[in-house]
């Protein structure tokens, strides 16, 4: 499965000014492992020290919190999109 | 703006320059404006203040834009709303000096007023030429108002079913009005998506949010000087995206710190939330720190933010201060409504309904005591959400145009009790 992750502006230095960057994986968990093979620095960026995505981090599947999913074992079908977005905004 | 340092990030404290930023690189975490606070001692004084312009801008000191005229801010005559006593409500809850922050008188009917003053204010200020906002309805009337007023481009995004006068408040101020065919936090995720495609707008509540979220720490100073430079003991505040809140918290903070005050603030904060949208009360009720998402179904929609940014904020003031939360239903929160108006006179739109009828019910639990200095925030107006009470309310008495009918449907003239 290739999905298609958008990088938010404060991560973009970790793809190379990109994005939006293609990455394979058929779950939330899988893509961003994924992410932080192809370009390194994701994971500590995106996770805290127990695993767990920071509380400042949303990440969308198909426009979708995946905390109203199954969170990081969300499915990713083929094509779908995955957005990082920073949760601090709004109100 | 001579006054502040830097931003910085509230979770790690890494600091950064004072420029469009309100998320942290490394950890996602909220920017702060970082102050001098010294400088801002040694600058400001109740005189100096009393001095200034009835608006927010009399706190200018305090606040993170710079501007040496009053035709510099991006000004509609925001802030110092009346602080009124409340003694009718009071009786009527069992309170003693309680007083209601009225904030609907605002420009826009609300206190979004204060904050996109500022935020405009500091997005000219760093160039902006493009005013944005995701909004539910109060943020959208004040954005598309304030860049009409600076002579800015707008572009406002909000949830495509909200209620119809919110709309049309906002469409008469000619800018682009963008209904999403989603919920708040649809709206909200697209604009944080958005702020990045368009990094030459002011999103005031994205890009902009740092300086922006400042402007409510007015609610504070405005409440304190109106009550003679003292703290009240308890604060009932809405809880949105809880922005607000934790910024009433830092308003009182700051006033004793650059020595406005003299005696050390010790406000008991409480929040109130709708029930069908009260993701941080909830936390406060299951005695966790963690804030759970939730999909929002409430009248009040302005309060209708299922995904709050400063829930994990709003929550710690709210324990730190030994305060609580209520989250109240919608016939709760109608009758909130209908309280205020009948005991006060002031129509207040639902999210101020959610804050009477939390006051009311934190009043009967004995959370909010008799003994206490009490301060409602009420922070909208009536008028624009007038669908919550229209099939409710009405007039008492349809009469033919004769006093045979008059005296028929009222009955003879009596002295009211």
């Amino acid at each position: 499965m290739t999905a298609l992750v958008r990088v938010p502006t404060q991560l973009r230095s970790l793809s190379g000014g990109q994005g939006e960057v293609k990455v394979d994986g058929d779950t939330v968990g899988a893509v961003l492992a994924a992410l932080d093979e192809t370009h390194p620095g994701f994971r500590g960026r995106l996770f805290d020290d127990s695993g767990r995505l920071r509380r400042f981090v949303n990440v969308f599947v198909a426009d979708e919190d995946v905390r109203f999913l199954q969170g990081l074992d969300t499915p990713v079908a083929e094509g779908q999109t995955v957005s990082i977005v920073p949760a601090v905004a709004g109100g | 703006m001579p006054f502040v340092e830097s931003l910085r990030c509230r979770e790690c404290a890494r600091t950064y320059p004072v420029e469009a930023l309100h998320v942290c690189e490394y950890c996602f975490g909220p920017l702060e404006v970082a102050y001098d606070y010294e400088a801002i001692a040694a600058s400001v004084s109740r005189e100096k203040i009393a001095a200034g312009p009835p608006t927010i801008w009399r706190y200018a000191d305090l606040l993170p834009a710079a501007f040496t005229s009053g035709d510099s801010a991006v000004d509609l005559g925001a802030g110092f709303t009346p602080l009124v006593r409340a003694d009718r409500l009071a009786a009527e809850l069992g309170l003693g000096e309680l007083w209601l922050k009225n904030d609907t008188l605002n420009p826009t009917g609300s206190f979004k007023d204060r904050v996109v003053s500022v935020a405009l204010t500091k997005a000219r200020e760093l160039g902006f030429k493009v005013a944005a906002c995701a909004s539910t309805g109060n943020l959208a009337n004040s954005v598309a108002a304030h860049a009409a007023r600076a002579g800015m481009q707008s572009f406002v995004f909000i949830p495509r079913d909200l209620e119809q006068a919110k709309v049309v408040t906002t469409a008469v101020y000619g800018g682009n009005l963008i209904a999403v065919e989603g919920n708040y936090d649809d709206v909200n995720r697209l604009c944080a998506e958005l702020a990045y495609e368009r990094p030459t707008w002011a999103f005031v509540n994205v890009n902009v949010r740092t300086y922006y979220a400042e402007g409510s720490k007015t609610l504070a100073f405005e409440v304190a000087e109106q009550l003679g430079w003292t703290a009240p003991d308890h604060v009932v505040v809405p809880v949105a995206s809880g922005s607000q809140l934790t910024k009433i918290d830092k308003g009182f903070r700051e006033l004793w710190q650059v020595g406005l005050l003299d005696e050390p603030p010790a406000v008991r904060i409480s929040g109130a939330q709708a029930a069908g949208c009260s993701p941080v009360a909830t936390a406060f009720a299951e005695g966790v720190d963690h804030i759970r998402p939730v999909k929002p179904h409430t009248i009040a929609k302005s309060l209708a933010i299922g995904n709050p940014a400063d829930g994990p904020y709003a929550l710690e003031c709210v324990r730190e201060s030994r305060g609580s939360f209520g989250s109240v239903t919608d016939d709760e929160i109608i009758e909130g409504i209908r309280l205020l108006a009948r005991t006060e006179g002031i129509f207040a739109e639902t999210a101020g309904g959610v804050t009477i009828a939390t006051l009311a019910r934190l009043a009967a639990q004995g959370v909010v005591r008799a003994d206490e200095r009490v301060v409602a925030y009420v922070t909208g107006l009536g008028l624009k959400t007038i669908e919550a009470v229209s099939s409710i309310v009405g007039p008492t008495h349809t009469i033919a145009p004769t006093l045979d009918a008059f005296n028929e449907a009222v009955g003879p003239d009596e002295e009211p009790a």
